[in-house]
């Protein structure tokens, strides 16, 4: 006998945003999945037409406030690509600098927050912390001193005001730069034993099978690991421009989605985040990190999206080594920003957002004026890929009670630390675009 | 300041806090997990009730004190924001969109139906509004808390004043006075950088002036600005294009009444006495 059952949750807590969750099943199997969201549309795309270039880094900051600076800097690498500006490299190492703090920051706040509630057994962080406190506190230590990053580079922690098309509006001293070592020492230090603490977590045992394997896709660039720049790449043989983004990517509409899902021309889901990024460019990790794998036995390549969480781990720790790194290495750039001047023109920009690949594509014409806006997040690149993974985990869980199945389907979403006020606002109103594309 | 006759804490439970999310990005109730020295020990003085950014426990109303991020801009949103102020005996909005429907307002200027129809393949699937609106629209707000985004160490001090239940020390001046008190050199004087500190609410800190910009006004008009004499001397006397004058007016808080009249007054679209 079969007696369909379904699993719903209204609201998923602990992401970002507004989603819901639906499933249908019965004992022949899973009949349904739906990543419902229904966070309202913003937008974004629209009302960017016909607002200034420079404005860019200051608007798209809003789409997200776990992530702004991922769009300021997606949005200012597209700005110079089509202006055909390259920054010097002191100002190129001080956005990398930026983009650790942001890193750390988002990072953190999933690991300890967000993430780790699941694995054991509590509502929330807070409640977590007391049992355990050192996870909390150090996690909260962790994020301050990513945010302090942001805070010192960008002027604030939340939609930062420095970042400017060309560069910054102010850069720092030596002497400003300084202060942030010791923390950063100390998160570092942090950081090692958050690994170690997440490498010991009870994961669920998820691999997919030989014919329903992963493809990962993330930047990757020759001389180190990626976040502002890099060929998109993938696991299955994807090598690309950043530029070739929309001959090889599309995106759909669903009923049940105020996201656009996004695939891969003729293949279908694919996989953005950490653990592409950690997977394809695990060559490129500081010996520290690669280290601190072996140690804890961690391998260089991880098809089990539960221990992402480990890899976030590595993550953070590899941003406050790399932050270390430029600041010790820091010299005042001449100028706070390369000067742009204002042209006709379509540019592209990708940068590895803390969840995962973000593409920005805009046109702007003589005054400076964007004409068109197209920006992907990372959320509506990995919708298709927690729907295809609760399919085909689900029979494995069948066995438990259903309140355990569900809390089960809620971490595999939390996986992908899903920022789903993010993904909602990709919604194209690229008119030209929708009138020779009617379905 | 309103006026409660129950006292909000009482010696055997703790008073019970919401967070609630309406169209946004998040970021003002991120702001609440940013204290990253306060957030254990606010947690010991409140109960958190709801706040599914953070936590998957939700009790039921009513509650003490919600606190309520984003803009109304669907009719469910319209329905939700009227049932939680029914929950909540202080109800107090935070950040731009909530308190003037952010930066997704500039649909108000538009024509949403055609964007719609022109953007989805399936139009029938979306139901939202044409207007983006602050909560205050819909129903009696006890508190406003400005800015895009809130300051965090400004939502410490609104929480512990109503659970002390003091007025909150807020300042509604302009961010000049910021800019005065952090010891910036004047941007527009020093350097004829446009800035819209003088009709700007305080808050932020005078950041944007610190880091060698104009303020761009994400913490929305302060009271009783000057803003069409803003306007004219920004095109006057320091040769700012109309275009960027209205763009100034019209981002983040392009929904303020103040905001939003001088913008329609700068496209010459509505004149005003």
């Amino acid at each position: 006998m079969t007696r369909t059952k379904t699993v719903k949750v209204d609201y998923l807590a602990r992401v970002e945003g507004e989603g819901a969750l639906y499933i249908r099943y019965d004992d022949r199997g899973v009949h349904d999945v739906k990543l419902k969201i229904f966070e309202p549309p913003r937008f974004f795309e629209g009302f960017m037409r016909g607002r200034d270039y420079l404005e860019a880094p200051d608007i798209t900051a809003r789409i997200c406030g776990i992530c702004p600076v991922a769009y300021q800097m997606s949005s200012v690498h597209a700005m110079e690509h089509a202006l055909g500006v390259t920054v010097t490299p002191e100002l190129r190492a001080l956005r990398r600098l930026l983009y650790c703090g942001e890193w750390i920051e988002s990072h953190s706040l999933h690991i300890c927050m967000l993430h780790a509630p699941d694995f054991l057994g509590y509502p929330s962080a807070v409640a977590m912390a007391k049992d355990h406190g050192k996870i909390v506190q150090d996690g909260l230590q962790i994020k301050k001193a990513g945010n302090a990053i942001v805070n010192l580079l960008g002027g604030r922690e939340v939609h930062p005001i420095n970042v400017r098309v060309g560069g910054f509006y102010r850069v720092p001293t030596v002497a400003e730069l300084n202060p942030l070592r010791e923390p950063l020492l100390r998160g570092r230090d942090m950081a090692m034993d958050l690994v170690r603490w997440a490498a010991s977590l009870p994961f669920p045992k998820f691999e997919r099978d030989m014919s329903h394997q992963y493809e990962f896709v993330a930047l990757s660039h020759p001389c180190e690991y990626p976040m502002s720049e890099g060929r998109i790449v993938s696991t299955r043989g994807l090598d690309i421009p950043v530029s070739e983004y929309d001959q090889h990517f599309r995106e759909e509409q669903v009923e049940y989605s105020s996201a656009l899902h996004s695939a891969l021309i003729e293949r279908g889901a694919y996989f953005v985040g950490p653990m592409a990024r950690y997977n394809i460019n695990y060559a490129q990790l500081s010996p520290l990190v690669k280290e601190t794998a072996e140690d804890i036995g961690f391998p260089p390549f991880c098809a089990n999206p539960f221990q992402s969480i480990v890899v976030r781990c590595l993550e953070v720790l590899f941003a406050f080594d790399e932050a270390l790194r430029i600041i010790d290495s820091y010299r005042v750039p001449q100028k706070p920003y390369v000067e742009t001047a204002r042209k006709s023109a379509t540019g592209y920009g990708a940068t590895e957002a803390p969840r995962g690949l973000l593409f920005h594509r805009y046109s702007i014409d003589d005054a400076g004026k964007i004409t068109d806006a197209k920006i992907v997040a990372p959320t509506s690149q990995n919708q298709k890929t927690i729907e295809h993974d609760l399919r085909l985990m689900l029979p494995k869980f069948f066995h438990l009670p259903e309140a355990q199945l569900q809390a089960q389907c809620e971490q595999a979403i939390r996986n992908y630390d899903p920022c789903i006020s993010c993904s909602t606002h990709f919604l194209r109103l690229d008119l030209r675009h929708s009138e020779r594309s009617q379905p | 300041m309103v006026q409660h006759s129950r006292t909000i804490e009482t010696a055997e439970t703790k008073p019970k806090l919401a967070v609630w999310k309406f169209t946004s990005c998040d970021g003002c109730q991120l702001s609440l997990l940013d204290c990253e020295d306060e957030l254990l020990q606010l947690a010991e003085q409140v109960e958190i009730a709801n706040f599914m950014e953070a936590s998957s426990v939700q009790l039921p109303g009513p509650y003490d004190l919600s606190l309520v991020e984003g803009s109304i801009t669907t009719p469910e949103e319209e329905r939700r924001i009227r049932e939680i102020r029914a929950q909540s005996r202080v109800l107090v909005t935070i950040g731009a969109c909530a308190t003037s429907g952010g930066i997704q307002a500039l649909r108000n200027f538009a024509e949403v139906d055609d964007f719609i129809a022109a953007v989805y393949a399936h139009p029938e699937y979306i139901d939202t509004l044409k207007t983006s609106t602050p909560a205050s629209a819909h129903v009696a707000v006890d508190f406003e808390l400005h800015g895009c985004p809130i300051n965090k160490r400004q939502l410490l001090e609104v929480i512990s004043a109503f659970l002390h239940r003091r007025p909150p020390q807020i300042p509604a001046h302009s961010v000049c006075i910021e800019c005065k008190l952090r010891g910036n050199v004047c941007v527009w004087v020093a350097h004829g950088t446009p800035c819209m500190g003088p009709v700007t609410h305080a808050g932020c800190g005078a950041i944007c002036p610190a880091y060698n910009r104009g303020c761009y006004a994400c913490y929305g008009p302060k009271e009783n600005p000057n803003t069409d004499s803003l306007c004219h001397w920004w095109q006057q006397e320091l040769g700012a294009e109309k275009a960027t004058v209205i763009e100034n007016l019209r981002n983040f808080n392009s929904a303020a009444p103040i905001f939003d009249v001088a913008s329609r007054r700068q496209e010459g679209g509505d004149d005003q006495d």
